[in-house]
């Protein structure tokens, strides 16, 4: 064991590095560069011993990931934003595919005009694409939730990609000291890879050939079954990771001083993190008040949130918004209660933009809920026009 | 080397579904004949990926995955890193897509493997136009065709994608054509040999893209190669030399024949025949051809 | 061959995955082994595969897939094969 401080980007590439993927195809995108620029100077010094593929899009990286996983290996690769967006016909492929490949995307705001900020309006905007998703709130997150996915994506019962979120510059370009376990720690960790399908010479198969609709339903379902399957796993694995390294981050939320809340906050990402120190200062105010940091966007925590639901009114920070409708974590949370929980949930849009949450804004928001003053659903620290 | 000389292994197995007639199965059987069983084939949305047939089964006897439209070459670069990586770099990959696929929505993609130096066979059987979508324009359609999104007939001229093909450098490009499947086979033995990025484009004509007679697939190809519409060479290192009746031509050993005696027998090209003879439009053909014969003149005598 | 225990879209090689494609002619190629040189032009330009060559280069012809596009007739050159309309279902 060994304590890094380095930036999320490039505790990322370590983490990557140390899985051993075979093919890493990827393309530069700020605020991602660091990752790929991590991962080139690893094959530099030799540590990295799988190819790096300078693709010329990100459409094309995550082409080149679907073939090398198709033929057989490990692959990663890293992205942001517009390349998300770029990549999105490709991230249904993936999936469909039932190729276990695992990415970083590093949240950032949508042009027009161009902002490199974060927010999650890129990696929102995928959900439907079958990966599975993390939002990670620390460095050490990112490591620890990198390595895990390997094991998660490549799990029989599983068999989907894996997308690993976390905030542009507040976690991409932010040093903080990480624990790195010993290579061979992570080798016993992450056993070898062995794909359950690939293209092979001596078995020609072809994937991907017309299917009729009877077929593709059941590759739908199954795809679906995988993620209720990884609700298990995710736990499973995080659990292993704290008994062989002491550290944990939570299952598929991670709660925080939910015992005795009579409102509970959910948030996602660095605004997650964030929250610790407001539900801390609110608490030290008398307020009942407690955390769920969601970490799984997909697959969605319904069962935790129904229970943190029948516990405590609900406090939802969106740093997304689904225009025509509203945040897309407070539709999912209300959506886990219907029908079975009647608590009061109030959602905040904050942060578009890359504009600042500190926890000061996060403890304005709640006291507002607490007081009861909010509306069900507001923007928070709007600063433009009347309408 | 004699059709009697062509191995008599098939990856291609009948009762596909193709049309008759096809010149993609044509050429396909050539490309597996010459590349054998130690192949792994990337496919792009193209006629082929409806050859392959319906799920469980395919008509394909090696590794065969599909991708998106724009992704053969990005695909097969994944394909190619990951059998070096684990040892199986006499493995030969080689993305199979149209000319849709090719010189619209996959050239950046084809660019990119290119430059990146991929060690892989592109193959782009062009049948000038998006056939499986139902005859649709592409970059590769001839000035004044039919199809159903130029119903008046095309008023641009086709690309030169083999030039483009050569401003990458790449050890070994080709154009070829199924109607003589010889020259293919030797084309595709040689691409197999050499390191690299290796580009073969192969002149396919399509029965019902073009509107001839199913039997007639070969005829066309023929023709297409005879009147200069279609030029057989090969460029290796940057070395360009015509072969079969495109070298006669080149050298001015032989006339091209007009390329009125191709299209009269498309219907594709109906309506610069009927109800009129459209002379305006048949010698801005001939023209054109001519200019592409006089540059080839230039640049490769 | 190995079948995957994964669902996804992998498919496995089968003679006639689109079926009997024999039921698709309208036009039957008719062989005439005595005028054959065995010259194979029918059996590479066939676009299905389904003229079989044999071990002497003499060719037949697998009626169960050939679709009866009529090329092999059209490439011959001695006039081997000739193409004649199928007998209508009884």
């Amino acid at each position: 064991m060994t304590v890094m401080i380095d930036t999320g980007n490039y505790i990322a590439a370590k983490a990557a590095v140390m899985a051993r993927p075979a093919v890493v195809p990827a393309y530069p995108i700020t605020p991602q560069t660091t990752l790929v620029e991590g991962i080139a100077n690893y094959v530099k010094t030799g540590e990295f011993k799988g190819e790096y593929i300078c693709v010329e899009s990100e459409h094309s990286a995550m082409c080149a990931c679907i073939g090398a996983s198709a033929a057989g290996v490990r692959t990663f690769t890293g992205t942001s934003s517009h390349g998300l967006l770029l990549m999105h016909e490709m991230l249904h492929w993936a999936a469909l595919a039932r190729l276990p490949i695992v990415m970083c995307n590093i949240n950032r705001v949508i042009g027009p005009g161009w902002n490199i900020w974060t927010d999650e309006n890129d990696s929102i905007s995928q959900r439907d694409t079958g990966w599975i998703q993390f939002y990670c709130s620390s460095n050490q997150e990112i490591f620890d939730t990198v390595i895990q996915s390997f094991k998660l994506a490549e799990n029989k019962k599983v068999l989907l990609p894996v997308m690993i979120n976390y905030n542009a510059f507040i976690l991409s370009h932010t040093s903080m000291p990480v624990y790195i376990p010993e290579q061979k720690e992570i080798d016993d960790f992450l056993q070898k890879y062995k794909p359950q399908w690939k293209l092979d010479v001596n078995n020609p198969i072809t994937f991907g050939n017309i299917i009729l609709p009877v077929d593709y339903e059941k590759i739908r379902k199954d795809m679906q079954n995988s993620q209720e399957n990884a609700k298990k796993l995710i736990p499973e694995i995080a659990k292993e990771w704290k008994k062989k390294f002491g550290r944990y981050h939570g299952d598929l939320i991670e709660e925080y001083k939910c015992d005795g809340a009579d409102h509970i906050l959910l948030a996602m990402g660095a605004i997650g993190a964030e929250s610790k120190v407001s539900i801390n200062n609110l608490r030290k105010e008398g307020l009942k008040i407690g955390l769920a940091r969601v970490r799984t966007f997909r697959p969605f925590p319904n069962e935790e949130i129904l229970k943190l639901g029948k516990q405590a009114d609900l406090i939802v920070i969106d740093r997304n918004i689904s225009i025509g409708s509203e945040g897309a974590l407070f539709s999912e949370v209300k959506a886990s209660l219907y029908g079975k929980s009647d608590t009061k949930v109030h959602g905040f849009i904050a942060g578009l933009g890359g504009k600042d949450v500190t926890y000061n804004d996060i403890e304005t928001i709640c006291r507002k809920v607490v007081e009861g003053k909010a509306k069900d659903c507001e923007w928070y620290g709007f600063e433009g026009g009347g309408k | 080397m004699a059709i009697k000389n062509l191995p008599v292994e098939e990856c291609m197995i009948p009762g596909s579904a193709a049309c008759p007639g096809c010149p993609a199965t044509m050429a396909l059987r050539i490309v597996f004949k010459a590349l054998g069983k130690n192949t792994i084939m990337v496919v792009p949305a193209c006629c082929t990926a409806v050859i392959e047939s319906l799920y469980p089964n395919t008509s394909f006897d090696v590794p065969v995955m599909n991708i998106a439209f724009e992704a053969a070459a990005a695909g097969a670069s994944g394909v190619e890193a990951a059998l070096r990586q684990q040892g199986k770099g006499d493995t030969t990959v080689v993305a199979g897509a149209g000319d849709g696929g090719t010189y619209d929505i996959g050239i950046q993609a084809l660019s990119g493997a290119l430059e990146r130096q991929t060690n892989f066979i592109y193959i782009c059987y062009n049948n000038q136009i998006y056939s499986n979508t139902g005859i649709q324009r592409s970059g590769a359609t001839p000035y004044a065709a039919w199809t159903t999104t130029t119903v008046g007939g095309k008023t641009e001229f086709r690309k030169e994608m083999g030039e483009i093909i050569q401003a990458h450098h790449i050890p070994y490009a080709a154009q070829a054509c199924v109607s003589y499947p010889e020259d293919l086979y030797n084309k595709l033995k040689k691409a197999k040999s050499i390191k690299g990025p290796k580009y073969l484009e192969i002149m396919a004509p399509c029965p019902p893209g073009w509107r001839f007679g199913m039997e007639k697939t070969v005829d066309m190809g023929i023709m297409a190669v005879e009147t200069g519409a279609w030029a057989l060479y090969e460029c290796e290192n940057d070395v360009v030399t015509f072969n079969g009746k495109s070298k006669l031509i080149l050298e001015e050993k032989i006339q091209r024949k007009p390329i009125e005696e191709w299209i009269k027998q498309q219907g594709r090209f109906g309506h610069l025949f009927k109800p009129k003879k459209d002379v305006t439009r048949i010698k801005t053909i001939e023209d054109h051809t001519d200019q592409i014969w006089k540059r080839y003149r230039k640049k490769y005598l | 061959m190995k079948k995957y225990d994964v669902v996804t879209t992998i498919s496995y090689p089968k003679k006639g995955a689109m079926g009997k494609t024999g039921s698709w002619r309208v036009f039957r190629p008719i062989l005439d082994k005595t005028k054959c040189v065995k010259c194979l032009r029918c059996w590479i330009y066939c676009p299905e595969g389904t003229v079989i060559r044999n071990k002497d280069d003499t060719v037949d012809i697998d009626y169960e897939y050939c679709k009866g596009c009529g090329i092999c007739a059209n490439v011959c050159k001695v006039k081997a094969i000739t193409m004649e309309r199928e007998a209508k279902k009884k």
